[in-house]
């Protein structure tokens, strides 16, 4: 019966292949762990697509999801969450990489700062307890919601200057934007602030198990001044190599639950590779509308359980 | 005069573009077949887990390190299967900063082919940092 309600709830490839398994299944104990996959399929596909359109790394939804809906520990919705950045990365990174959005360039170099950032991070973790994680992790969000509602209607950077170290570095570029059927040439700004901020997206990656992509996108598009797309596309690029760098950490910790993590690898990588191509026919300032909500939201619900209101 | 020198930039510039183009394409591809064939392993260990409901390992308990996932995905333990799939999905990102830094030699372009070698160095330090804990 609840099979069926969720082979109509997940309309997805993957999903629906599993529930048919299920449903031959006899009523065994794996019952309700094929339910929990299931859900969690379900939710990191949608995880996989915002992650993909936002720069974001699905653990910005994944951690939320599993802890406050399906009451999964902390400790191992962090480490399904640092796979689930790198499932989105490695998935949307086929198709931007391919199609030229990306800017590997910036991505490589910005990339020294973020996986040295990232191993900090990974150390601070241990020291610090789930509470204080809800409430960092919620005042994060917060903060990338108010950033982003300053810059709802700006579909394309405006008088960029660039920044001679950019020239030095060859790290201006251009993409072809689907929506604005041309090619948008960029210049690049404020390299220095760009880095700096890179790093500390590194550590909180490490700290929180999420890929900062949030930061990430922020230092790329308030410091560096790249279109949208670029600044997303280069980000999703990045997060991956960045959460690799504390994958390992996680890994060893025992924070890797298979059942969880399993799920959440496979949910994400199907949701990003279809959020790649629903991206490159949106406006930048569609995606901002859509998501800033969101990010409120599920932002305020971190901070009540941090706070144990 | 000004004109000239902006044309030879402009067919710089290009040239460049063609190069990296190229690059880009390789990456990708490396890329695709990353992620495809951990996207299989994880699916196949996933559907081992849901038809046999069983995990391969005492209830509560499943591998951490890299060796002891890779002697239960050899007995085919899916736990150890998923994870093998996982393992490979992490590997991903560092497989792909290793192309890169062939394809930036390839190209001649020793500043990030350099830049990329140093995250490279990076990353392996931060796995053996992990396994040392």
């Amino acid at each position: 019966m609840t099979s069926i309600r969720l082979l109509n709830f997940a309309p997805f490839k993957g999903c629906v292949i599993i529930v048919i398994v299920a449903i031959d299944l006899p009523k065994t104990r794996s019952d309700t762990v094929v339910l929990t996959s299931l859900e969690i399929l379900a939710f990191s596909f949608v995880a996989g697509i915002f992650g993909a359109l936002l720069g974001l790394g699905g653990g910005i939804i994944v951690i939320p999801v599993l802890t406050l809906l399906l009451g999964i520990d902390i400790k191992y919705a962090i480490g399904a969450s640092i796979v689930s950045v790198i499932a989105t990365s490695s998935g949307a990174a086929v198709a931007y990489v391919r199609d030229n959005i990306t800017n590997l360039r910036i991505g490589m170099f910005l990339e020294i700062a973020t996986t040295t950032g990232a191993i900090t991070g990974a150390y601070i973790a241990g020291l610090i307890s789930s509470k204080y994680l809800y409430i960092i992790f919620g005042l994060v969000l917060l903060y990338s919601a108010l950033a982003m509602l300053r810059k709802r209607h700006e579909e394309l950077p405006q008088n960029v200057v660039s920044h001679p170290l950019a020239k030095k570095l060859n790290l201006e570029g251009s993409y072809f934007d689907k929506v604005l059927n041309k090619e948008v040439k960029y210049k690049v700004a404020g390299v220095y602030e760009g880095f700096g901020t890179m790093y500390i997206a590194g550590i909180l990656s490490g700290l929180l198990g999420i890929g900062s992509g949030i930061f990430k996108v922020m230092a790329m598009d308030l410091f560096m001044k790249l279109p949208m797309k670029v600044s997303t596309a280069t980000s999703n690029f990045m997060i991956g190599v960045t959460a690799a760098a504390s994958a390992g950490v996680y890994l060893m910790r025992g924070n890797i639950n298979p059942e969880i993590a399993g799920p959440v690898a496979l949910g994400v990588l199907l949701g990003a590779t279809f959020g790649t191509k629903i991206m490159q026919h949106l406006k930048n300032t569609t995606i901002r509308k859509i998501f800033i909500p969101v990010l409120a939201y599920i932002s305020i619900q971190m901070l009540i359980k941090g706070l144990g209101v | 005069m000004e004109k000239e020198t902006d044309k030879d930039l402009e067919v710089k510039f290009q040239k460049e573009n063609e190069e990296l183009r190229t690059m880009e394409l390789i990456i990708s591809r490396a890329l695709n077949i990353g992620v495809t064939t951990s996207a299989i392993v994880i699916f196949i260990g996933l559907l081992m887990l849901l038809l046999t409901g069983k995990s391969g390992y005492p209830t509560g308990y499943y591998p951490f390190s890299p060796a002891e996932i890779l002697r239960g995905f050899i007995v085919l333990k899916p736990y150890a299967v998923i994870l093998t799939g996982l393992l490979l999905l992490i590997l991903t990102p560092v497989f792909r900063v290793a192309v890169s830094i062939i394809t930036f030699l390839y190209e001649k372009d020793y500043l990030y082919a350099g830049i990329t070698t140093l995250v490279f160095i990076i990353l392996i330090i931060s796995f053996i940092l992990g396994k040392v804990e």
